[in-house]
C-alpha cells in the first residue's frame, strides 16, 4: 500500500504534468484543425487567448488543476488503481481491438508468464543441480567452470546475448525466427504451437545467461553448510555423501534458495522489458516498451502497478515461505 | 575486521583474478584517455548527426576482414586531387575535373558519391561520365545546378542511389550480357560486361560543369568510392564510423559506472550506520523507508523517471543511485549494529563526543574494506542497466553509450541482417568492463571475508 502511494506520488507530478502538455496539445490541434474558428480570430493573439483559455478549462474540468496530492483526486486515483480500472488506452488496442488497458494487461500477461515461469524454472532445477553438483567437489574442474561461466555470463546483458543469438540463429543458420511474434492470428488454432516455436529464442537466451549465476549461488550454500557440524556428524554415522547432499544439504540450503526464486520470479517480469522487446515477444514488456515510446500513459500507470502488484507478492510469499522452510525465523 | 592498507596490497598483489581485473581496468583507462585526447568531445558530439557522416561508407566492415576472406573487399576510397581542366568555346566555358583510381577489389563498391561545391552565376549544366577499364563511355548522369544571377557558391552531392543515374545506365542495357533491372548503379558501372563481377583495372570519373557566359569554377571536389570495409571497427548504418563511438563509450561507460557506485555506497553508508547507531525509533523508521524503496520495481521506474524528467546523462547518474544505495544501507546497518557495542565506541559516548563524530571517526573507518569491495560490485550492475536503458532509446542522445549503438543496432534489426561488427563490439565491451570491476570485487571480497578463501 505504501509502495503504491509511493509509486503515484513519484510518477503522479510528472504525470500530471505530462497530462497537461497532452490537453494542451491536443487543444492546439483541435483549433487548427478547425479552419472556421481559426479564421474568425483577427489577429494572432486573440486565438492564443483563446486556446489558452481552453486549456484553462479542460484542466479544471479534468482536475488537473489540483495538485496530484490533493486528497480527494489522491484518493480517487488510488481507488481507482486498486479496483484495476486503469481507464482507456490512448493509442494501443489489444490484439482483440478493445482499448481497455486491463483488456490489453490481461491479454499480455499470460504470455509474458508463460515464456518467464518457464524460463525461471528450466534456470533453477539446472542451477540446483550443477550448483549442488559443484558444490560438493569444491575446486573440481565442474566447480571452477561452473564459477568462471557464473561470472562471465552474469556480465552480460541479456539483451545483448539475445541479438547475438538472433544474429546466430536466425541469420547465419536459419532455424529461428528473428521476430518472436507469430505471424497468424490468435484466433487461428495453429496459433499455440506457433507461439512456443517462436519462444524458443528467447527461452534459450534466458536459460543460457540465467543458470550459471543460479549455480553458483547454490553452490555457495551447499559450500556453506557442508561445513555444518551436522554434515560431518553425517558423514561420520557412514551416510553417503550422495545422500547427504540431495537430502540433507539441499533441504537446509532450500530457504535462501526459495527465497531467491520467488525474487528471481518476479524481477525477470521487470526485466522482461527489455528482453521482450529484443525478442519482439508480444508480451507485458514489449507493451510497456510500446507505451512507453507513444507515451501512453495509462498503460503505463496500468502496467507499473502489475509489475509493483507482482513484485510485493512475490517478496511477501517469500518472506512466508521462508518461514515455512527455516521455522527459526518465525520466532523473532 | 580491521585491515591496514598495507595489507590489503599485499593481499591483493597475491589474488590473481583481482590483477586481471586492474589490468582490464588499466587498460580501459588508457583506451578513455586515447579517446579524449584523439577526438575531440565536439566532434563527438556530432553523433547523432546523420549530415556529418554523409561521406563515410554505409554499414562498412572492419578493415581487418580483408585479411580474412579469400575475396577483398573494396575500402573506402576518397579521391581529392583531380586533374583540372578548363576551355571555352564561344561564350561556352567548361571546366572538368578528372578522378582516376586503379580499382582493384573482387566486390562492388557499397556505393559513390560526388561532393562539390560549385561557384558560378547562370545555370550550369553538370555531367559526371566514367570512363571503363576496357574502353567504353557512361553518361552517368547530367544535371544542371539552381539558377543564379549573382556569383553565387552551391554546395551539393549527386548519390549513386539517384533516380536519373540508374536510369541513364539501364538505357546501356544491350552493352551488357545479363539482366540488369534490379541492378544499383556501381553494379553496373564497375561490372564486366560478360558476367556481372567487378573489371578490375582503371576508372577514370570524368566531372564536366559547362556553364554559358561566366567561367564556372569546382572549390571543393571530391569522388568518394564507398567502401565495404572501413577502419578498425565499420561503420554502421547512418554511415557513422563505429570506432569513435566505441572509444569514447569507455570514458562514458566508466564515468557513470563508478559515479553510481560511490554514490549509492556513500549514501547507503551513511544511511545505514546513522540508522544502526542511532537505533530504537530512527532506525524503525529510517529501515521502513528503506524497504518501501527497496520494494519497487527499479526498472520500470527507471524508465518512468527517465521519459518524465529528462534524459541527461547526470539524471541517470542520479536515477541509478536513487535505487542503488538500499541493499548497501541494509548490510552497513547490520554492520553498524555491531561496531557500536564495541568497547571503543561506547567509551567515546561516555566522554561526550557528539554522534557525528563517532559515525565518521570511528564507526565508518571500520567499514572501508567492506564499501570499497561493494563499490567495485556495483559497478557493473550500473553499467548494465544505463545501457539497458539506452538500448530502450531512453538514453542521452548527446552522449552516444555503447547501450545506444545497440539500440541503433536493433532499430535497423541489425541481428537479423548479419551486420555482426555493429553488435558484437558494444556488447563485448560493456561485458569486459563489467568483469573488470567484478574481478576486482571478488578479489576484495576475498580479503574483507576470509570465510570465502576457502
Amino acid at each position: 500500500m505504501a509502495t503504491l502511494l509511493l509509486t503515484i506520488a513519484l510518477v503522479g507530478s510528472n504525470m500530471d504534468a505530462i497530462l497537461k502538455q497532452s490537453v494542451a496539445l491536443e487543444i492546439r490541434q483541435q483549433v487548427t484543425d478547425n479552419k472556421h474558428l481559426v479564421a474568425s480570430f483577427k489577429n494572432p493573439q486573440d486565438l492564443d487567448a483563446f486556446v489558452e483559455n481552453q486549456i484553462k478549462q479542460r484542466i479544471d474540468a479534468l482536475g488537473l488543476d489540483k495538485p496530484w496530492y490533493y486528497p480527494p483526486r489522491l484518493g480517487l486515483s488510488m481507488y481507482k488503481i486498486l479496483t484495476l480500472d486503469f481507464g482507456h488506452a490512448k493509442f494501443l488496442t489489444s490484439d482483440t481491438g478493445s482499448s481497455d488497458v486491463k483488456d490489453i494487461v490481461l491479454e499480455k500477461m499470460p504470455r509474458t508468464i508463460l515464456l518467464f515461469t518457464t524460463a525461471t524454472l528450466i534456470i533453477s532445477l539446472i542451477g540446483i543441480f550443477l550448483g549442488a553438483l559443484s558444490g560438493s567437489k569444491i575446486n573440481s574442474k565442474l566447480d571452477k567452470i561452473t564459477s568462471t561461466f557464473a561470472v562471465i555470463s552474469s556480465s552480460f546483458p541479456v539483451w545483448w546475448i539475445g541479438m547475438l543469438m538472433i544474429f546466430v540463429f536466425a541469420f547465419v543458420y536459419q532455424i529461428f525466427p528473428a521476430r518472436a511474434t507469430p505471424l497468424i492470428p490468435v484466433t487461428e488454432p495453429g496459433y499455440l504451437g506457433a507461439l512456443l516455436y517462436h519462444m524458443t529464442l528467447p527461452l534459450i537466451t534466458l536459460v543460457l545467461i540465467g543458470f550459471g549465476s543460479w549455480a553458483y549461488l547454490v553452490r555457495n550454500f551447499i559450500v556453506g553448510i557442508m561445513q555444518e557440524d551436522f554434515v560431518v556428524a553425517k558423514r561420520a554415522a557412514g551416510i553417503s555423501e550422495k545422500k547427504i547432499i540431495y537430502t540433507h544439504a539441499l533441504k537446509n540450503a532450500a530457504p535462501p534458495i526459495v527465497t531467491v526464486l520467488a525474487l528471481s520470479l518476479s524481477g525477470s517480469l521487470g526485466g522482461a522489458i527489455i528482453t521482450e522487446a529484443v525478442f519482439d515477444w508480444p508480451g507485458m514488456g514489449r507493451l510497456y516498451y510500446e507505451a512507453i515510446t507513444v507515451l501512453d500513459l495509462p498503460v503505463i500507470i496500468g502496467e507499473t502497478y502489475v509489475l509493483t502488484a507482482f513484485f510485493l507478492v512475490s517478496i511477501f510469499l517469500a518472506d512466508i515461505l521462508y518461514g515455512y522452510f527455516d521455522p527459526r525465523v518465525r520466532k523473532g | 575486521m580491521s585491515f591496514s592498507s598495507k595489507e590489503i596490497s599485499h593481499e591483493f598483489s597475491k589474488n590473481k583474478i583481482g590483477l586481471v581485473g586492474i589490468a582490464i581496468l588499466g587498460t580501459l583507462f588508457v583506451l578513455s584517455a586515447i579517446a579524449v585526447v584523439t577526438i575531440p568531445i565536439e566532434s563527438f558530439k556530432e553523433w547523432d548527426d546523420p549530415a556529418g557522416w554523409l561521406t563515410f561508407p554505409k554499414s562498412a566492415l572492419p578493415a581487418w576482414v580483408n585479411y580474412f576472406l579469400s575475396e577483398k573487399m573494396p575500402e573506402h576510397i576518397i579521391l581529392q586531387n583531380p586533374q583540372v581542366l578548363s576551355q571555352n568555346v564561344g561564350e561556352i566555358f567548361l571546366t572538368t575535373h578528372i578522378f582516376a583510381v586503379d580499382y582493384n577489389y573482387d566486390k562492388f563498391p557499397s556505393d559513390f558519391i560526388y561532393e562539390y561545391t560549385a561557384k558560378y552565376s547562370g545555370s550550369p549544366l553538370l555531367q559526371i561520365w566514367v570512363v571503363r577499364p576496357d574502353g567504353k563511355e557512361l553518361k552517368l548522369i547530367s544535371t544542371s545546378l539552381p539558377q543564379s544571377k549573382i556569383e553565387t557558391s552551391y554546395h551539393g552531392f549527386i548519390f549513386s542511389t539517384d533516380n536519373s543515374m540508374i536510369k541513364n545506365l539501364r538505357k546501356n542495357h544491350d552493352n551488357l550480357m545479363f539482366p540488369i533491372e534490379s541492378l544499383l548503379a556501381q553494379d553496373i558501372v564497375f561490372s564486366k560486361t560478360d558476367v556481372n563481377k567487378v573489371l578490375n583495372g582503371y576508372y577514370s570519373f570524368k566531372v564536366s560543369l559547362y556553364n554559358v557566359k561566366s567561367k564556372p569554377s569546382l572549390e571543393l571536389s571530391k569522388f568518394i568510392l564507398g567502401g565495404k570495409v572501413y577502419g578498425l571497427m565499420g561503420t554502421d548504418e547512418l554511415r557513422r564510423n563505429l570506432t569513435v563511438g566505441l572509444l569514447w563509450g569507455t570514458p562514458l561507460a566508466l564515468f557513470i559506472g563508478i559515479t553510481v557506485a560511490i554514490g549509492s555506497v556513500v549514501i547507503g553508508l551513511i544511511y545505514g550506520v546513522f540508522a544502526g547507531y542511532k537505533g530504537k525509533k530512527t532506525d524503525e523508521s529510517l529501515m521502513r523507508f528503506n524497504d518501501v524503496i527497496y520494494a519497487m520495481p527499479a526498472l520500470p521506474l527507471l524508465i518512468i523517471l527517465a521519459v518524465t524528467i529528462g534524459n541527461s546523462i547526470f539524471l541517470i547518474v542520479g536515477f541509478l543511485v536513487l535505487f542503488g544505495w538500499v541493499g548497501i544501507a541494509k548490510v552497513s546497518r547490520s554492520m553498524a549494529l555491531q561496531i557500536k557495542t564495541l568497547q571503543y565506541v561506547e567509551a567515546s559516548k561516555m566522554m561526550g563526543q557528539k554522534d557525528s563524530k563517532i559515525i565518521f571517526k570511528h564507526i565508518l573507518p571500520q567499514l572501508l574494506p567492506y564499501a570499497f569491495a561493494s563499490i567495485a560490485i556495483s559497478v557493473p550492475a550500473a553499467i548494465t542497466t544505463e545501457a539497458g536503458l539506452s538500448f530502450l532509446g531512453l538514453g542521452d542522445p548527446t552522449f552516444p553509450t555503447w547501450g545506444q549503438i545497440l539500440h541503433d543496432a536493433n532499430t535497423y534489426g541489425a541481428a537479423a541482417r548479419g551486420l555482426w561488427w555493429w553488435i558484437l563490439p558494444p556488447g563485448i565491451m560493456i561485458a569486459v568492463t563489467g568483469l573488470a570491476f567484478v574481478f576486482i570485487g571478488h578479489a576484495m571480497d576475498v580479503i574483507v571475508n576470509p570465510r570465502l578463501k576457502r
